[in-house]
């Protein structure tokens, strides 16, 4: 049993938790801003960036959240610095596919970590926000996104 | 008999409870979930079904089935008087005066939707006010937001206590006599506090005010009498109950409810009707639109008659040596933080753990078949009052053990070894 709940709280996961990279970072001059919102439990985050010709050049996330909605924004934000927004794009895709189906392949190297959430289908939100935040961001959606 | 039977005999004490063999009434507790025995602990969001209120359900369909109050062939017949007889189970369960002060309806929230709409908009007026209460279900809050919207009356609520109680001082400062109706939950869903209704509603019957008791959390775990209380309404809910979903009841004065518009308008609710105008049938009917939720009605009737036949002050007790025992095993736990300690509670154990949010406890109990509640539960400005993001509840029911609050306790040091 404990093994199981190890395949969802992978010590990546828990270090990501524990450790937030670009955590309360507010990238200097950034010029894209989002605010995410899972009304089922109430967690929050907000994404910001700097986008300069087309490549996210830096980024930050701050909120409050459980351990799958922290570390899914950590990681999100360590792979997202430095691509472009069609790159941006086609990640959240890759990972949305991960969370959602089953059987999907594919390696998306540190963060493949998020696969056992795909098992907890109540928890797939918690990893989705962090990306559903970044793609209004990039929108350059003014606002709240939501979850639901 | 030999002397020594004699002695058992009297030193075993006649209440003892008998879990074993309450837990086999209910057929949902025995199962395995990821691989390990079911502890049920989320009995404030609903509770399971004893075996007494399925086949209720079932033999009800297979044998009764018809529309009630319309036909006169034998099965309409039998269904109305079981539905009747229902009604008249809920009279004696909360000692009201006449089973037609009792409609049945969805559930809590639509009990108060209903008074808020049909009492509420007859009544209100600009600048009156409605008083609630900090730590309300979201049920108890939004249809008085939304009467107040509609009518120009004021919403005041009753500030909580650090350790989720009310204080009747301050509920005192907060009447006045622009106050109509005070609405107040009996026992808090989040916390478990069980509030000083009585004081509260014969304070408000001092400035004029009527009172609605929310009674979702309340009926489960504690004798109601309605009279003694001298509440003007009373709401509750069949599945927090041990019954189905779907069925609730709403109690009224009948001083009231005579005077209250209908709340929806349809079949069953009116004497006759013409294309100028309707007559309206008397209550309950009158608020009973369409046709019920007859097998609901009569499967409430069964829990209610299995309630009493366990007794709920014994209920009540077995869900305190609960409660008592899981509150001294977390309140020595470092890192742990209670949220409600009020004195007086039901079996409701809110609950935080420094640096790790609920839904990740949620999570790890579940995997060791541990079902709690995780979140804001419906009462997100209670979150905002002790000022968490959300808590993990565990809610005691008449079926759980000692052991199952030892393999909670168990449960959540798991949790924070797997957090470190
Ligand atoms: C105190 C309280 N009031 C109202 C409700 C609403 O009950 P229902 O959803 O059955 O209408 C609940 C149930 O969650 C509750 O705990």
């Amino acid at each position: 049993m404990m093994t199981d709940l190890r395949s969802l709280y992978e010590e990546v996961i828990l270090d990501h938790n524990r450790n937030p990279r670009n955590f309360q970072h507010a990238p200097p001059a950034a010029n894209h801003v989002a605010h995410g919102y899972n009304p089922l439990c109430g967690d929050e985050l907000s994404v910001s960036l700097r986008l300069e010709n087309g490549i996210v050049t830096d980024i930050g996330f701050d909120g409050a959240g459980c351990a799958i909605a922290t570390a899914s924004a950590s990681l999100m934000t360590e792979s997202i610095k430095g691509k472009t927004v069609e790159e941006a794009k086609a990640l959240f895709e890759s990972v949305h596919e991960m969370l959602t189906q089953q059987g999907s392949a594919g390696d998306l190297g540190k963060l493949q970590v998020l696969v056992g959430v795909r098992e907890y289908p109540a928890r797939v939100k918690c990893a989705t926000l962090a990306w559903h935040t970044l793609q209004a961001a990039l929108r350059k959606e003014q606002g709240t996104v939501s979850t639901e | 008999m030999t002397p020594a039977r004699e002695i058992l005999l009297h030193t075993v004490p006649v209440d003892v409870f008998d879990t074993e063999r309450i837990r086999s009434d209910f057929p949902a507790l025995h199962q395995a979930v990821h691989g390990q025995p079911l502890v049920y602990l989320d009995n404030a969001a609903t509770t399971q079904k004893p075996l007494k209120v399925i086949e209720v359900l079932d033999s009800y369909y297979r044998n009764d089935n018809a529309n009630v109050h319309r036909g006169v062939h034998a099965l309409s017949e039998r269904a109305t008087a079981a539905y009747e007889a229902a009604r008249e189970k809920v009279r004696k369960f909360l000692n009201a005066q006449s089973p037609q002060e009792l409609v049945f309806v969805r559930g809590t929230t639509e009990a108060i939707n209903l008074v808020a709409q049909s009492w509420g908009r007859a009544n209100l007026r600009p600048n009156d006010e409605v008083v609630i209460t900090e730590t309300e279900h979201h049920s108890n809050i939004v249809p008085w937001q939304m009467l107040c919207g509609q009518t120009g009356a004021k919403l005041r609520v009753v500030p909580a206590e650090d350790n989720g109680e009310l204080s009747v001082e301050r509920y005192a400062q907060i009447l006045g006599e622009r106050t109509r109706l005070v609405a107040v939950s009996h026992c808090s869903n989040a916390l478990g506090t069980i509030n000083p209704v009585k004081q509260m509603i014969s304070l408000a019957h001092e400035t004029g005010a009527v009172v609605l008791v929310d009674g979702a959390q309340a009926v489960p775990h504690l004798a109601v009498d309605v009279r003694d209380l001298d509440c003007d309404f009373y709401a509750f809910s069949g599945h927090k109950l041990y019954g189905p979903t779907g069925i609730g009841v709403l109690y009224a004065k009948m001083a009231l409810l005579q005077d209250m518009p209908p709340y929806q308008g349809g079949g069953e609710m009116v004497k006759h009707v013409s294309f100028d105008h309707a007559i309206y049938h008397d209550p309950p009917l009158r608020f009973e639109a369409g046709t019920p939720n007859i097998a609901g009605a009569i499967g409430l009737g069964a829990a209610i008659d299995y309630v009493d036949a366990v007794g709920i002050e014994a209920i009540g007790r077995h869900e305190q040596d609960l409660l008592a025992r899981a509150t001294a095993a977390m309140a020595g736990m470092p890192g742990l933080r209670i949220i409600g300690t009020a004195p007086e509670k039901t079996g409701i154990l809110s609950f935080v753990l420094q640096n790790i949010h609920a839904h990740d406890v949620g999570t790890i109990l579940d995997m060791q078949g541990v079902a709690v509640r995780v979140g804001h539960h419906c009462a997100i400005p209670v979150m905002q009052r002790y000022q968490v993001p959300a808590t993990a509840r565990a809610s005691f029911a008449l079926y759980n053990t000692r052991e199952e609050v030892d393999v909670l306790v168990a449960a959540v040091y798991r949790a924070k070894e797997v957090f470190g």
